[in-house]
This record gives C-alpha cells, sequence and structure tokens, in this order.
C-alpha cells in the first residue's frame, strides 16, 4: 500500500447547496495520478457544480479537497492554478481580438513589460507543441482559428500554467468528429507524459473510448465509481439515469382520437450553423400524452421552441407541422407566439423563470400573460385589469396556488407556486395541444403530483399532450407512448409498458439497445 | 419578500440620498470661502420664495418633465434613451416649421398643431437608432448620443441656411407670430384677477406636461401596449414566448420616447423664447436621465424629481446672480445630487435595507 503514489485529487463528503437545491451530496471521487477519469451524469446532475468547487469558483457547504495528497483549500481560480489544477471550459475564455500568444500570457505575465513575458511563452509554446501535438501558430488571431484549434489553445494555456491536472468541461460538444479524434490523441499524450485529466461528459461513446476509470452522478450524488474496462455503456446508461421509479400516476388507459398535431421532416439548423434537428417525424392524437426524452441539448428544446412560435434567432428551418389538419407556418410574423395561441396551442416552457413568467410582474399579471389580447381582458383602449385580477383569483383558488395573494411578483413565489401559476395560466385555456417542457422541475413533491394530476385531466377531457422531460421516471409515468430524441432524431418509440429504464437509457446515450447487450436486449 | 416599506423605498431613500448631497455641497461651498447656509437660503428664496422664483422654477420644471418621461418609457422597454437632447433639439424644428408655415389665427389652434409637429419630429428622431437597434442590434446609447450631436449640426443647417430671416446676422429663425404666442401663467393669473410671476416664462405648457404624466401613466400601466413595453424591459425571452416582437415594441417605445423628448419644444421654442435659436435645449435632455432616475421611472417621481432639478436650476441662476459663488459651482451642486440619487442609490439602499429587515426581526 505504501507503494502506491498519492492520488492526484481526493474529494471527501464534498456538499453544496443553492438556496433550497442540493447540487452536490456528500460527494468522495478519487482520481489516481496519470489516468483519464470520466465523470459522467445528465445536465443538472451535478457534474459542473463539483468541478467548480473543484475550481475554486464555489466555496463547498462541507468537505474537503485533497491534491496529491495533501489537503488545500481553493478560495479561487489562482489558488487552484496554484495547486496545479487547469481547467477547460465548455466555452472558452479567449479574447477574440489577441494573438494565441497573448491569449496565453494573459494573466501570467512575468513583470510589467509584456515583451519579455511573450517571448519567452513562443519558446514554451514551440516545447509544448512538439512534446504533445499541440500545434497552434502563436501569432494567429484567436477569432480567426476553428473552434478545435481554440479548444487547443484554452490547453496550452492550463499546461503553461503548469498544469498537472486538467478538467475538460463537455470539450466535444463544439467538435467535429475529426477535430474530436484529434483532442482524444492530445488527451493520450497528455496522460502518457504523466498528466491526469478528468473529462465531464455525457457521451457514453466518450467514456467508452478514452477513460480509463468513470463516475457516475446523478441528482447531485454520486452514484458509482468504476474501471472503464468493466462496465458498458448499458450499465453505465442506466446508472445515469437511474433504475428506481418512484413516481406513479393513476390514469385510465388513453383512448387516442384523430390525430392533432403531425411533424413531417423537421430540420433546423441554429444560427451558428450546426444541425439541432436532422428530420423529425411525429404525430400526436387527441387524448393522448406523448413523452419525449432525452438527455437535455438534443433537440428536444429546440422541438418545443419551433412549436411554440420562437426559435432562436437566425435559425434556418424546413419541415411540415399540421395542426388539427391546417399547416401551420414554421417561420415569420404569422407563426410566432401569440398565432400559435390562437390556433390553439398552450405551452408550458422549460424554463419558467426566464421565458414562462416576468418575475418582477405580479401573479394576476403573469396569469394574463401572452393571453394579455383576448377580448375579456380589454375594456375600450385600456386593459380590463379588474378582470385579469378576477381570472387569477379563480385560477389561484383552483390550481392551490400558496400564497393566495395576486399582487405578490412572481420572484416571491416558491418554485412550485411558481410553475402551478404557468400551469394553470396555459392548462385552463384548454388548448388542442399542450406543449409541456420540464414540467416539475424544481417543484416540491406535493405540486409535482398535483401538475400530474392536471396534465392527464386535459388528457382526458380529449386534448393532446406533448411531454418533454428528462426524469425518465415522469416520462414513464406519463406517457402514453414515449420516443427518445438523441442528437436532433428520433432513436426510438417504446410503450412505457414495455420499456425499461436501461433500454430508454441506452436509446438516450444514441447506441441501439440490441448491439449494446450483445444480443440479449428486447430486439 | 418587499424588503423593506414602499415609503421607505419611495420616499426615504431619495431624500436621505439629496441630504447627503446637499451635504457635500455645503463642503465644497466652505471649501471656497463662501456660506453653506447663506447660498441654501438664496436658491430657497430666489426658486420658491417668490412668485417670480415659482414663474421660473417651474418652467425649468416643464422641460425636465418632458425629458424625464422620455427617459422613462424608454427604460421600461429596457432601454436607455441617452438622446434627449436631440430629440428635443429637433422637436423645436417641427415647432418652428409648423408655426411659421400658416398664419394661425390664435394659440389654442398653434399649440396642437405644433405640439404634434415637435411630437413628429422627436419621434422620427428617436425611429433611426430604434430601428438599428432592433434590427442591426446597434447599441442605442451610442446610436442616441451620436444622434445628438447630428442633430445639433442639421439645426445649425437649418438656421443659418433655411430659417434665417433674410438680412439677420442671428442664427435663428423668425420671431412666431404674435397670434401664435402661449399665454404665459402669469397672464392667465392676471386674468382670473391675481398677480402672479410677471415677466416670468412658465406657461400654459406646464398643463400640458401634467397632462403627459398622467398619460404615461395610462400608457405605461393600463394599456396592452405598457404591458408589452414592461415585459420585454424585464425579460425578452420571455417576451418572444407571448409573442411580443421585440422588433415592433422597441420602435414603438422609442417612437413614444421621442415624441415626449420633442414635446419639451412647446415649452422653450414656442413657450419663452418664441422663435428657435441655436442650443435651445441646454442640457435639459441629459438633466431628464436624472430626473428619471431619481422619479423612480414612475411619472409622479418623474415631477417631483423634475421640480427638484427646477429649483437646482432656478436657485442656481440666482446663485451666481447675488453671491460670489460661481455658476459653475450649481453644475457641481446638480452633479452631486445626480450622483447620489442616481449611481450611488444603492449606498442609501442597502444599510436602509438592512435596517428595517433587523427592525422587523426585533419586532417579530
Amino acid at each position: 500500500m505504501t507503494a502506491t503514489p498519492a492520488p492526484a485529487i481526493e474529494l471527501r463528503g464534498i456538499s453544496k447547496a443553492f438556496g433550497p437545491v442540493q447540487a452536490n451530496r456528500d460527494i468522495d471521487l478519487v482520481v489516481p495520478r496519470g489516468t483519464i477519469h470520466g465523470i459522467i451524469g445528465e445536465n443538472g446532475a451535478g457534474k459542473s457544480t463539483l468541478m467548480s468547487i473543484l475550481y475554486g469558483f464555489y466555496r463547498p457547504d462541507a468537505g474537503e479537497i485533497l491534491v496529491g495528497g495533501k489537503p488545500v483549500a481553493i478560495a479561487d481560480s489562482q489558488a487552484a492554478i496554484r495547486a496545479g489544477i487547469g481547467m477547460v471550459f465548455q466555452h472558452f475564455k479567449l479574447v477574440q481580438n489577441f494573438t494565441v500568444l497573448e491569449n496565453v500570457v494573459l494573466g501570467a505575465e512575468d513583470g510589467r513589460l509584456l515583451r519579455p513575458s511573450l517571448s519567452r511563452a513562443r519558446g514554451e509554446l514551440k516545447r509544448l507543441a512538439a512534446e504533445y501535438g499541440l500545434q497552434v501558430d502563436p501569432d494567429a488571431l484567436v477569432e480567426e482559428l476553428s473552434v478545435g484549434h481554440q479548444q487547443r489553445v484554452e490547453i496550452l494555456k492550463a499546461l503553461y500554467r503548469r498544469a498537472d491536472i486538467l478538467i475538460l468541461d463537455e470539450p466535444t460538444g463544439v467538435l467535429t468528429p475529426a477535430e474530436a479524434d484529434h483532442l482524444f490523441r492530445i488527451l493520450r499524450g497528455l496522460k502518457d507524459e504523466g498528466k491526469t485529466i478528468i473529462l465531464i461528459t455525457h457521451k457514453l461513446r466518450e467514456i467508452m473510448e478514452i477513460t480509463d476509470n468513470v463516475s457516475v452522478m446523478r441528482r447531485g450524488e454520486m452514484v458509482a465509481s468504476v474501471r472503464t474496462a468493466e462496465t458498458g455503456p448499458a450499465e453505465l446508461a442506466e446508472l445515469m439515469v437511474g433504475r428506481k421509479v418512484l413516481l406513479r400516476v393513476d390514469k385510465p388507459p388513453a383512448r387516442p382520437g384523430a390525430p392533432v398535431l403531425e411533424v413531417r421532416g423537421l430540420r433546423m439548423v441554429d444560427a451558428e450553423g450546426v444541425e439541432r434537428l436532422r428530420g423529425i417525424d411525429l404525430e400526436i392524437r387527441a387524448g393522448e400524452i406523448l413523452g419525449i426524452a432525452g438527455v437535455a441539448g438534443n433537440g428536444q428544446t429546440q422541438l418545443l421552441e419551433i412549436l411554440g412560435g420562437f426559435p432562436e434567432a437566425g435559425a434556418r428551418l424546413q419541415g411540415e407541422i399540421r395542426l388539427g389538419g391546417r399547416p401551420l407556418p414554421l417561420q415569420g410574423p404569422g407563426a410566432d407566439g401569440r398565432a400559435r395561441r390562437r390556433a390553439g396551442i398552450g405551452h408550458v416552457p422549460e424554463d419558467r423563470q426566464a421565458e414562462g413568467l416576468i418575475m418582477d410582474f405580479t401573479a394576476w399579471e403573469n396569469i394574463a400573460f401572452g393571453y394579455h389580447h383576448a377580448p375579456e381582458f380589454q375594456r375600450g383602449p385600456l386593459m380590463d385589469n379588474a378582470a385579469i385580477r378576477a381570472d387569477a383569483m379563480g385560477k389561484i383558488q383552483r390550481f392551490d396556488i400558496r400564497p393566495p395573494n395576486p399582487d405578490l411578483a412572481a420572484k416571491s413565489f416558491s418554485g412550485g407556486n411558481q410553475q402551478k401559476i404557468v400551469v394553470a395560466r396555459e392548462v385552463e385555456r384548454n388548448p388542442e395541444l399542450l406543449l409541456i417542457g420540464q414540467p416539475t422541475r424544481g417543484v416540491d413533491i406535493g405540486a409535482i403530483e398535483f401538475i400530474h394530476k392536471r396534465i392527464v385531466a386535459l388528457r382526458d377531457a380529449g386534448r393532446a399532450v406533448l411531454l418533454v422531460s428528462v426524469e425518465l421516471d415522469e416520462i414513464m409515468a406519463l406517457s402514453d407512448r414515449i420516443l427518445v430524441m438523441f442528437d436532433g432524431h428520433i432513436m426510438g418509440e417504446r410503450l412505457p409498458a414495455e420499456a425499461t429504464t436501461g433500454d430508454l437509457g441506452c436509446l438516450m446515450a444514441g447506441v441501439e439497445p440490441a448491439r449494446a447487450d450483445a444480443g440479449g436486449g428486447a430486439g | 419578500m418587499e424588503r423593506m416599506p414602499k415609503w421607505a423605498d419611495v420616499i426615504l431613500t431619495p431624500l436621505i440620498s439629496l441630504v447627503l448631497a446637499f451635504a457635500i455641497s455645503a463642503l465644497v461651498i466652505l471649501a471656497i470661502g463662501e456660506s453653506p447656509a447663506e447660498a441654501l437660503k438664496v436658491m430657497v428664496q430666489g426658486a420658491l420664495g417668490s412668485s417670480y422664483g415659482w414663474g421660473f422654477t417651474l418652467y425649468y420644471t416643464t422641460n425636465f418633465v418632458f425629458t424625464g418621461l422620455a427617459v422613462m418609457v424608454a427604460y421600461h422597454a429596457g432601454l436607455f434613451n441617452i438622446g434627449g437632447e436631440g430629440q428635443a433639439a429637433m422637436g423645436g424644428l417641427g415647432v418652428a416649421l409648423v408655426v411659421l408655415a400658416l398664419p394661425w389665427p390664435h394659440w389654442a389652434l398653434a399649440l396642437p398643431a405644433a405640439a404634434m409637429g415637435a411630437a413628429l419630429f422627436g419621434a422620427l428622431w428617436a425611429l433611426v437608432p430604434a430601428w438599428l437597434q432592433a434590427r442591426r442590434g446597434s447599441h442605442i446609447v451610442i446610436t442616441t448620443i451620436m444622434f445628438n450631436f447630428i442633430a445639433a449640426a442639421a439645426l445649425n443647417y437649418m438656421l443659418v441656411n433655411v430659417l434665417r430671416p433674410v438680412g439677420s446676422m442671428d442664427p435663428a429663425s423668425a420671431r412666431f407670430p404674435e397670434a401664435a404666442h402661449l399665454p404665459k401663467l402669469s397672464e392667465m393669473a392676471l386674468g382670473l384677477g391675481v398677480e402672479w410671476g410677471r415677466n416670468t416664462p412658465a406657461n400654459v405648457t406646464f398643463f400640458l406636461a401634467i397632462a403627459a404624466c398622467l398619460l404615461v401613466w395610462l400608457l405605461i400601466w393600463r394599456t396592452r401596449l405598457g404591458y408589452e413595453i414592461r415585459a420585454f424591459g424585464k425579460s425578452e425571452p420571455a417576451a418572444l414566448y407571448a409573442g411580443i416582437s421585440p422588433v415592433r415594441i422597441t420602435v414603438l417605445a422609442m417612437l413614444v420616447s421621442g415624441a415626449l423628448a420633442g414635446l419639451m419644444a412647446v415649452n422653450n421654442v414656442m413657450g419663452e423664447a418664441e422663435r428657435l435659436v441655436l442650443n435651445a435645449v441646454e442640457g435639459a435632455g441629459f438633466i431628464g436621465i436624472a430626473v428619471a432616475l431619481m422619479g423612480r421611472n414612475h411619472p409622479l417621481g418623474v415631477l417631483l424629481a423634475a421640480l427638484l432639478f427646477g429649483f437646482l436650476y432656478q436657485g442656481g441662476g440666482e446663485l451666481a446672480l447675488w453671491t460670489s459663488i460661481p455658476r459653475e459651482l450649481i453644475v457641481v451642486i446638480q452633479a452631486l445630487v445626480i450622483l447620489f440619487t442616481g449611481a450611488l442609490d444603492n449606498m442609501v439602499r442597502m444599510p436602509l435595507e438592512r435596517l428595517f429587515a433587523a427592525l422587523r426581526r426585533k419586532g417579530a
């Protein structure tokens, strides 16, 4: 035992809460020196919080950090750099109109004069390039570099600051496959030189390809740490999404009617030229809840935004959407949120605080939001605030929104009650189609049950519901049919009765279950 | 939960800021060897101590109400309109063109027409920056500042080359015809048999300013457009979700804002100078920013803050006249008021919030 060198990083009992949300709970982690360690988990599982603690952005509420066997206090990123930790962020922190050399030196200058630092850095960069295959022209402007090269500059910055431990946060999210391959070659080279690498990702393929060990996070907890060679994508997927079904929703069997929403060949390319949706086909019938499962960031948000009438600026769209048989425009003035509401689409957006509510508005003002053109809310040229308030009071009572005070600002309500304000507004309009994204994110258990019952009641009234959630439990409990989205397309369709979390987990990770189980799956 | 009672938020905080600003102003006056008490007395006497003083104070107040409301409306849409100066200048051009175009038989006919000209020119001057912001993302702070300079140059050209009467050496328009002169508040008082504020510039536009306060309040808090402006100003993603067009709101809010700034010209060009001169706005566009900030972007607050700045303007003029305190010091006092009520607002607010929180804990 004494021959074993101290691990590069050891975390003991790290906990961190943001208000009522426990982002990290009692995390233990050991990363041996000279290995590549993967940390995998869904968005919101707490990976980024944990790494931010390691890099000094947050202070943990409890727990201990050991670097090279010695306890350290990491108060800020300077302390992290001194401890030999370097970080490559998902969104690069580079000065676009500086050269590579200037970016590398920035913040690590030797003295008041720039020239000696620059010439030292030039030599150092040449050495690093030769040693690790990190070739970048030191005099190129960063804004003229490809994304892959910009990432190399970030890695060079960390190495220039003598980082022994390199943390990469979702490094391949912005890379082409060829660039990702090159990155992996660089990482292997760094490992061979004795560097320790922590790779944060939600892509199983990368974990399997490059890591030595892998730790799985779920809902703020570290649920497993295993050797990569001793596990497989199916097991990891299951660990990621969780096996226990906590939720049970009592609902009668669905009696689907005529198709309400038909989507054919929907494609979307965003302003950066990344294809977010790669040909989506789906259909929802009256009296049916269609659940879309998937790890966040695989196109679900874009799908909801397009259906709701607010695709991100600069997006290019293609395909066909029909509501009740009538085609809906994809873009343009006839395709905004107001037109969608008029056509009969209600929408509980994924991000209620940024989109669904105006946090500084009162509850009653928010309950009219999006429907403020409704004839019953007008009185001549003015808005009929009394009518809006009366309407709000009714919804507050029927949805048991607490405190039952319509004059309170939305930001003063708890997450669950904020969500109830949005759900009350959208559901009580009795829309033909309800879009509902992450209906219970950050919502307490009592409100979850209430919101689920309302969704089922809307279905039973013969309405169509499109449910998007990263909570697999919720998808399984509520949906009448499940589609799994991965990388902008539909990976597969399952009925909740026959789907298993492992099976869905594989689809969510972009792996065909039959292949992952080596022929042992449902086929 | 609310951090402190509304009265503390709306009244106590600006009041303490104001006292601090005056305290430091007093130190500055002491430092140049004058008596702060004497200075304050001259200012209060000169601005508020006689109907003559009030006649000037209310005139300045009227200017600041319009420019303050202009900044306020844009602010609710999340836009910072620094261009009140240029919009008010162009409003003056609108007034002059309308008044000089026709032989107006009576001021009551000329006033609405001139007001429309002023509002239209001010609004159009705000339209280009608004359009650039909405369509091209050009920052409205930068473009409205640039448009102030363009307005000054354009006005210069118009006065020298177009509006200047033949034979005149003065870069100013012809005098407005007698029939288009707006009644002064002093004349209106005389009509009621009261001797008030003789030879002061305060005029009927003051009532237009009060009406503008009321209309702006209705617009922002009682109409659908106001609702959409506020929603867009608080959260653009939410506005998009609700189907509120950012382009439409940006353009409409800036049109209203520019029109309000332009309306100031009814007061200073038509009501006071009775012709268009160079640099007629005299910085009122910028004072509007401070007025809106201090008035907490509410029309009633704007009215009160405009009154305060009207007092500072008039009192400052008196100070320069009757004491050896230089006029520049007035600018220092105004700057301190802006600094404390605007920029350093949180310096007073945060300790107050903590104080009220502590009081509540003790009470609970």
